[in-house]
């Protein structure tokens, strides 16, 4: 059966509190904190971007994957923050990671779902057999707008999985996606910093995809939610995923492996890809693992995981997400933060 | 003028109804006061609604609403006073029967504020462009000046206004209508986000969709439609300064009293024939001056009204069993006949987990801006 033959994650160093952006803009960080539960979130440095992102997390799954970089035939990378409009991430990180030329290389993009696109094509690469092994990345350094609420959720980061049909350590049993015309966040061409309609995002949008994409993978695959182990979702914020979480019958402990948003921040297309890299750090053989993601405009990809035997000894080939939400941090200021993310006009 | 009763009434969800377009709130709730009254025709329409135009880009309401119910050819108004819309329209809505103008007429309030709208900018244009609103001032900011004026000149404290969000939502939880059915503890009010000092996140009405109406006609054909109508005995209005720095007191409310005033002399009654009220409960402090306003209780003395229970379910004069605009939801220009909608309920006795025993006489008090305008009317059941 198919499958995950590794996998890696990468969230930069630096970070910055809650508390400090609201004290910035006047904000009672103790309301923030309550109603988003994110303590602090991930800030790219002044060299860090998706695809040098992507690059540390692919190296980090090929070193789980134990295997030649010339075998992967196709490289996805789905995000919202390329760094270019026009020009594949993935032509330079291909070439990072000592792959190619023989590789199909395709960039995604779907708001915060472009990761599990790129994983669902990887996969598909690998199941109709033309491609021995493929990687599927979700990577992201997400802008939030001043002053928005959203500048306390967006940060940076990604997670990177390569497909395999051979010494699979996590088996993909059922896949299902859902998708609407919902126009709940999007950001123009041109545009620096991206928009949204408010409380539109939630209900309508998030709650409705997650909500429907996971009950539809339920009944697809006949299983119910006690029958998994862990369960992650998309992390636009701390209580979405736990609200979605616990309406479908989910529990908490099922939940907290991969609630990694109130340290990350919201990583966007790296978001529930990540969740899913610190539940595969800890997974035993045989645990059943349910991930949904969420892309505004809006659409989820659900997918039903089983870890294999061959999965413990391969978790601690590559720094786990633990080590690098745990440690080592950096705290920044906000003006250090808005110098890093560019928010402060300079002459060019 | 001829005796005019209210023969039915409908209503929508209240809520965030993110499935339900301006239209399909206005013909759900129509349909619902035309089809408890059991009949499909019309004489007239009045529809009540602040701001359409900003919220949907959509006015010219009146004919819109008529086409929608499947009824072009009816002649249809829109009537606007802000947050009073909804009171105007049943208030016209009255004159046109008691006038012997029409027979069967329709009063009813709508609101779409859920798409996509900056709420706060939009509302900010019942009060004053010029002496006001030019300054930065939004409805949070006018309703916290004027409960920093009531807590200086009577004491009034931040938990006494706590009390009244406490009763709203332990109200609100019994109506299946409303937009927030949980009960709230007095910690919660007072712990919850500052929203315009002293006014937190738990003392301010939310942001809502909805429509209600009622079907008038008058009183000698009621009986033609139900068994238990429902009489409109007066109706009082007034206005006041548009803006609060113009008002002789701002801890006043000075267009509630004035309608009230109007209302109790035109029903022959008194404050304390109120058996059932509701009022405009914007933020907690407006339902405080109200109290006083409308005489439910001494100037100064509306602060212990709630703590005490005066005005809880089975207290001596219940006001808000609905949930008020707090807890039930203030789609603007629906509210001043969702009232109306609770009050005849109650009145003829269909109130359920709500009903006070025993009520024959009810009040809807509906006002606009910071209080520039004011409508009451007093029901009687039959």
């Amino acid at each position: 059966m198919p499958g995950i033959v590794g996998y890696g994650a990468f969230i930069p160093r630096n970070r910055i509190r809650s508390e400090e952006i609201a004290r910035q803009w006047g904000k009672d960080a103790a309301s923030i904190q309550r109603g988003l539960l994110l303590k602090e979130k991930s800030v790219p440095g002044l060299d860090e971007d998706t695809i040098t992102i992507s690059v540390a997390a692919g190296r980090a799954a090929l070193a789980r994957a134990g295997i030649d970089p010339q075998k992967v035939g196709a490289l996805y990378i789905g995000s919202e923050s390329h760094p270019y409009a026009v020009k594949p991430s993935g032509t330079v990180v291909l070439e990072a990671l000592g792959m190619g030329p023989e590789i199909h290389v395709a960039d995604f993009e779907f708001a915060c779902k472009a990761g599990t696109e790129a994983m669902s094509v990887a996969l598909a690469m690998v199941e109709s057999g033309r491609a021995e092994y493929a990687m599927g990345i979700g990577a992201d350094t997400s802008q939030g707008a001043p002053n928005d609420a959203l500048e306390f959720s967006a940060s940076a980061g990604g997670a990177a999985y390569i497909f395999g049909k051979a010494h699979v350590l996590v088996e993909v049993l059922e896949t299902y996606s859902f998708t609407s015309d919902t126009p709940d966040f999007w950001r123009r061409e041109g545009e620096f910093y991206p928009r949204h309609a408010g409380r539109f995002t939630g209900e309508p949008a998030y709650f409705h995809h997650v909500l429907s994409a996971t009950r539809g993978i339920l009944e697809r695959s006949g299983l119910k939610p006690s029958d998994f182990r862990y369960a992650v979702f998309h992390m636009p914020n701390g209580k979405f995923p736990l609200a979605a979480g616990k309406q479908l019958g989910f529990t908490d402990k099922q939940l907290e492996t991969g609630w990694v948003v109130n340290l990350m921040g919201n990583t966007y297309s790296g978001s529930s890809p990540t969740g899913l890299a610190a539940v595969l750090d800890e997974a035993h053989p045989g645990d059943l693992i349910l991930i949904t993601s969420f892309g505004s405009g809006a659409g989820s990809d659900s997918f039903i995981l089983r870890a294999t035997e061959l999965l413990p000894e391969r978790q601690s080939l590559a720094p786990t997400v633990r080590s690098m939400l745990d440690h080592p941090r950096k705290y920044l200021s906000y003006g250090e933060y808005a110098k890093l993310r560019r928010k402060i006009i300079v002459n060019d | 003028m001829r005796e005019v009763a209210v023969i039915g009434t409908g209503m929508t969800r209240f809520g965030e109804l993110w499935d339900s377009s301006l239209r399909d709130l206005c013909v759900e709730a129509a349909l619902g006061a035309l089809t408890s009254a059991g009949t499909d025709t019309l004489d007239s329409i009045y529809l009540g609604n602040m701001s359409a135009g900003q919220f949907v880009a959509q006015e010219h309401l009146g004919p819109l609403m008529a086409d929608y119910l499947g009824m072009a050819g009816v002649p249809a108004t829109r009537v606007e006073s802000a947050c009073a819309s909804g009171g105007m329209a049943l208030r016209s809505a009255f004159l046109e029967v008691a006038s012997g103008m029409s027979d069967l007429v329709l009063a009813a309030g709508v609101e779409k504020m859920n798409d996509g709208a900056d709420v706060t900018g939009v509302l900010a244009t019942a009060s004053d462009q010029e002496v006001e609103v030019y300054y930065g001032v939004t409805f949070p900011g006018l309703y916290a000046m004027i409960a920093r004026a009531h807590m200086e000149k009577y004491g009034t404290t931040e938990e006494d206004l706590s009390w009244v969000s406490v009763k709203a939502h332990r109200n609100g939880a019994r109506n299946r209508k409303a937009q927030f059915r949980r009960a709230v503890s007095l910690e919660e009010v007072m712990s919850s986000s500052m929203v315009a000092e002293p006014l937190r996140l738990l003392h301010c009405s939310p942001v809502t969709d909805g429509a209600a109406a009622v079907l008038l006609c008058p009183l000698e054909r009621a009986r033609e439609f139900t068994d238990r109508p429902v009489k409109i005995l007066a109706s009082g209005a007034a206005s006041s300064t548009l803006s609060l720095s113009h008002r002789k007191d701002p801890a006043d409310l000075d267009a509630v009293e004035l309608s009230g005033r109007r209302a109790y002399k035109m029903a022959g009654l008194a404050p304390s024939d109120i058996q059932v009220a509701e009022v405009h409960d914007c933020f907690a402090i407006a339902e405080i001056c109200c109290y006083e306003a409308l005489g439910f209780v001494e100037q100064g003395k509306g602060k212990d009204a709630a703590r005490d229970g005066l005005t809880d379910l089975g207290g001596k004069i219940p006001v808000n069993t609905s949930g008020g605009l707090k807890s039930k939801g203030h789609p603007v220009g629906a509210t001043g006949i969702a009232q109306a909608v609770t009050i005849v309920e109650q009145l003829r006795g269909e109130a359920g987990e709500s009903q006070v025993e025993g009520a024959r006489i009810g009040l809807t008090q509906n006002m606009g801006g910071s209080g520039a305008s004011s409508v009451v009317h007093i029901f009687q059941g039959v």
